[in-house]
């Protein structure tokens, strides 16, 4: 009995994935119950996710929590040993070819061929993937002019500089339209100044294209692009949200509050609000739901002369830390 | 979004062909952008040919129709000529799994034996060009200048780089470990050549050493090349130098040794095709 309607649940689900594919509302990104193990152990334990056509989906995690595992297996390298995922209606093991089409990656390391121009490397990319070479060739010159690489067509991919480097790699990665770019850590090692410019060249692509983004980042300042965000740890979700969902779940905002006498204000913040404040070496801090709201009321309560007041809102690092007891750079950026 | 998910059959191929053509192509551009490892992986047989072949020339006494030792030297350079590119297309393979090059290669939708073989035809279309660019010196070596033998010797070299290419491949595909794929390759090489009769003749050999060269599937490539060669002289060659691998007194003829190569190679392909396929 059981059994019998747990087949039945799954061959429907398979055919509505069919029909609902051409509805924009399906999901590009679905996976259920999706697991991997290694004979060290598991590496993923379950894993669902649902990520709408046109969203950025955000994945963090610290090392060797399964971030990497998931996005092999999304992206047919890896056959999950349990439970099931779909890229674009299609099934990551039985229809990996078609994946594959409507994929684009980009990995940590570079995978681009250092001795060929970018032109060629983009002309190979879209050999393999189908893509008819006139249509190829408007498309490398499009994406090429989007990230500003429009006069470094035919210069050798060895005289690039990391940021160069990475920009082309998204423009290889959607040389044949893909629906879902997956980036693993986009941004990894390049200094602060690229990486902006990275992001700044991906939302003008995402504007553009339309297209699903799913994404690894180090850099949670970096996550904050991200339209949704997914939290993994020792192999499972353990929160999903947007930015601003996820941090209201850590709650509050911080006031950190600078006075003549700290140790009075303190006392006084107790008996008239009941708050604790912790004492840090710049000066008070205190944590309240609203912040903005509470600082008029505090400034009008305090009988000490009060220096300065700044409200803090939580940040997706506050968040990680909530989640997994850890900051994400303990793990040593890689 | 169903259309291209039943793509007719026959497209599909012509997707497999076009990748094939892009991964030689791919392997054409470096190959024709480094002129330096042209030059120097034709210099070495060149410099054999020449100072070798030279000194021990003097010392044999040459056949009244001209040949002499250089005669016999030129099949084996060619083959040492083809050789070190051919084995280079396993080495490729291997640096390209380090630049992180074959993961590009491995996520597109195309079949990981696709990609093997255009390696593999990549790496045997080089070590065919360099064996082209020693056939000028055929002089040097008493050859006649006749096209049809360079065409067949072209053809032959062919043959014998698309095997080694294989065997490169192979390697390549079965020993991951970076640092002992190096080791063997070094190990390998030397004894298939000199184990082939390419430098001397394979007739005066003892026991077990003529052992080793009967298994040695490049003598049979040195043979095939230097019989050719040998049709197109004008006079009679001194057997004591020119005798190939024998088995029991019985020669085997060259269409027989070549068609010998060609299937050995394609064995090693589809081996390393299989492998390839597993790989994670």
């Amino acid at each position: 009995m059981v059994t019998r309607s747990g087949h039945g649940e799954r061959s429907a689900a398979v055919t509505a994935g069919d029909t609902a594919s051409d509805t924009p509302a399906a999901p590009v990104i679905h996976a259920r119950a999706l697991a991997k193990s290694y004979p060290g152990g598991p590496a993923v334990r379950g894993v669902d996710l649902s990520v709408a056509a046109g969203e950025t989906f955000g994945f963090l995690g610290p090392n060797g929590a399964g971030k990497t595992t998931t996005i092999a297996m999304l992206c047919t390298l890896t056959a999950p040993s349990g439970g099931r995922a779909e890229i674009a209606g299609h099934d990551v093991v039985t229809e990996a070819h078609q994946v594959r089409r409507h994929i684009g990656l980009v990995f940590q390391d570079t995978t681009l061929d250092l001795g060929l121009t970018a032109w060629e490397n983009l002309r190979f990319h879209a050999r393999l993937y189908g893509v008819p070479a006139a249509a190829a060739r408007e498309r490398a010159r499009m994406l090429l002019d989007l990230v500003g690489l429009g006069g470094r067509r035919d210069d050798l991919v060895g005289t690039f500089s990391g940021g160069m480097k990475r920009r082309l790699e998204v423009v290889r990665a959607l040389m044949h339209r893909p629906r879902v770019l997956f980036l693993d850590e986009p941004t990894i090692g390049l200094d602060p100044h690229t990486r902006a410019q990275i992001w700044e060249h991906l939302r003008l692509l995402r504007e553009r294209e339309r297209i699903t983004v799913f994404l690894t980042t180090h850099y949670l300042d970096e996550a904050e692009h991200c339209d949704r965000i997914a939290i993994i740890d020792d192999g499972r979700i353990i929160a999903e949200g947007t930015p601003a969902e996820l941090k209201t779940v850590v709650g509050a905002d911080r006031i950190e509050l600078r006075s003549s006498d700290d140790r009075a204000a303190a006392a006084q913040l107790r008996d008239l609000f009941g708050l604790e404040a912790t004492v840090t070496e710049r000066g008070l801090s205190v944590r309240v739901a609203d912040g903005a709201a509470f600082v008029p009321r505090m400034c009008a309560a305090l009988t000490v002369p009060i220096e300065s007041v700044t409200v803090v809102r939580p940040s997706l690092d506050d968040v990680f830390f909530h989640y997994t007891g850890r900051t994400i750079r303990e793990e040593g950026g890689r | 979004m169903t259309a291209p998910a039943t793509a007719p059959r026959a497209s599909r191929y012509a997707d497999e062909l076009a990748a094939l053509g892009v991964v030689w192509q791919r392997d054409m551009l470096h190959y024709v952008r480094d002129r330096l490892k042209i030059v120097v992986t034709v210099l070495q047989p060149v410099l054999m040919l020449l100072a070798l072949g030279a000194g021990l020339a003097a010392l044999l006494p040459a056949s009244p129709g001209g040949a002499d030792y250089r005669t016999f030297l030129f099949p084996g350079m060619l083959v040492m000529t083809v050789q070190a590119p051919a084995i280079s297309a396993g080495v490729a393979l291997v640096t390209d799994r380090q630049a992180g090059f074959l993961r590009e290669m491995i996520v597109a939708p195309v079949r990981r034996e696709t990609l093997l073989v255009g390696r593999c035809l990549g790496g045997a279309t080089i070590a065919a060009c360099q064996g082209a660019l020693l056939l000028p010196l055929a002089g040097i070596a008493h050859l006649p200048y006749d096209p049809v033998l360079l065409a067949l010797l072209l053809g032959e070299l062919a043959v014998v780089a698309l095997a080694m290419t294989a065997l490169g491949v192979l390697l390549a595909v079965t020993i991951t470990r970076t640092e002992s794929f190096y080791a063997v390759l070094s190990v390998l090489t030397m004894p298939l050549i000199f184990l082939s009769g390419a430098m001397f003749p394979v007739q005066g050999l003892p026991g077990w050493l003529s052992w080793a060269v009967l298994i040695n599937p490049v003598s049979y490539a040195v043979d095939a090349l230097r019989r050719t060669i040998t049709g197109y002289l004008p006079g009679p060659v001194p057997p004591q130098l020119f005798d190939g691998p024998r088995w029991g007194g019985w020669s085997p003829p060259v269409a027989l040794e070549l068609a010998g190569i060609a299937v050995l190679g394609a064995v090693m392909l589809v081996w390393a095709s299989r492998r390839f396929g597993r790989l994670g």
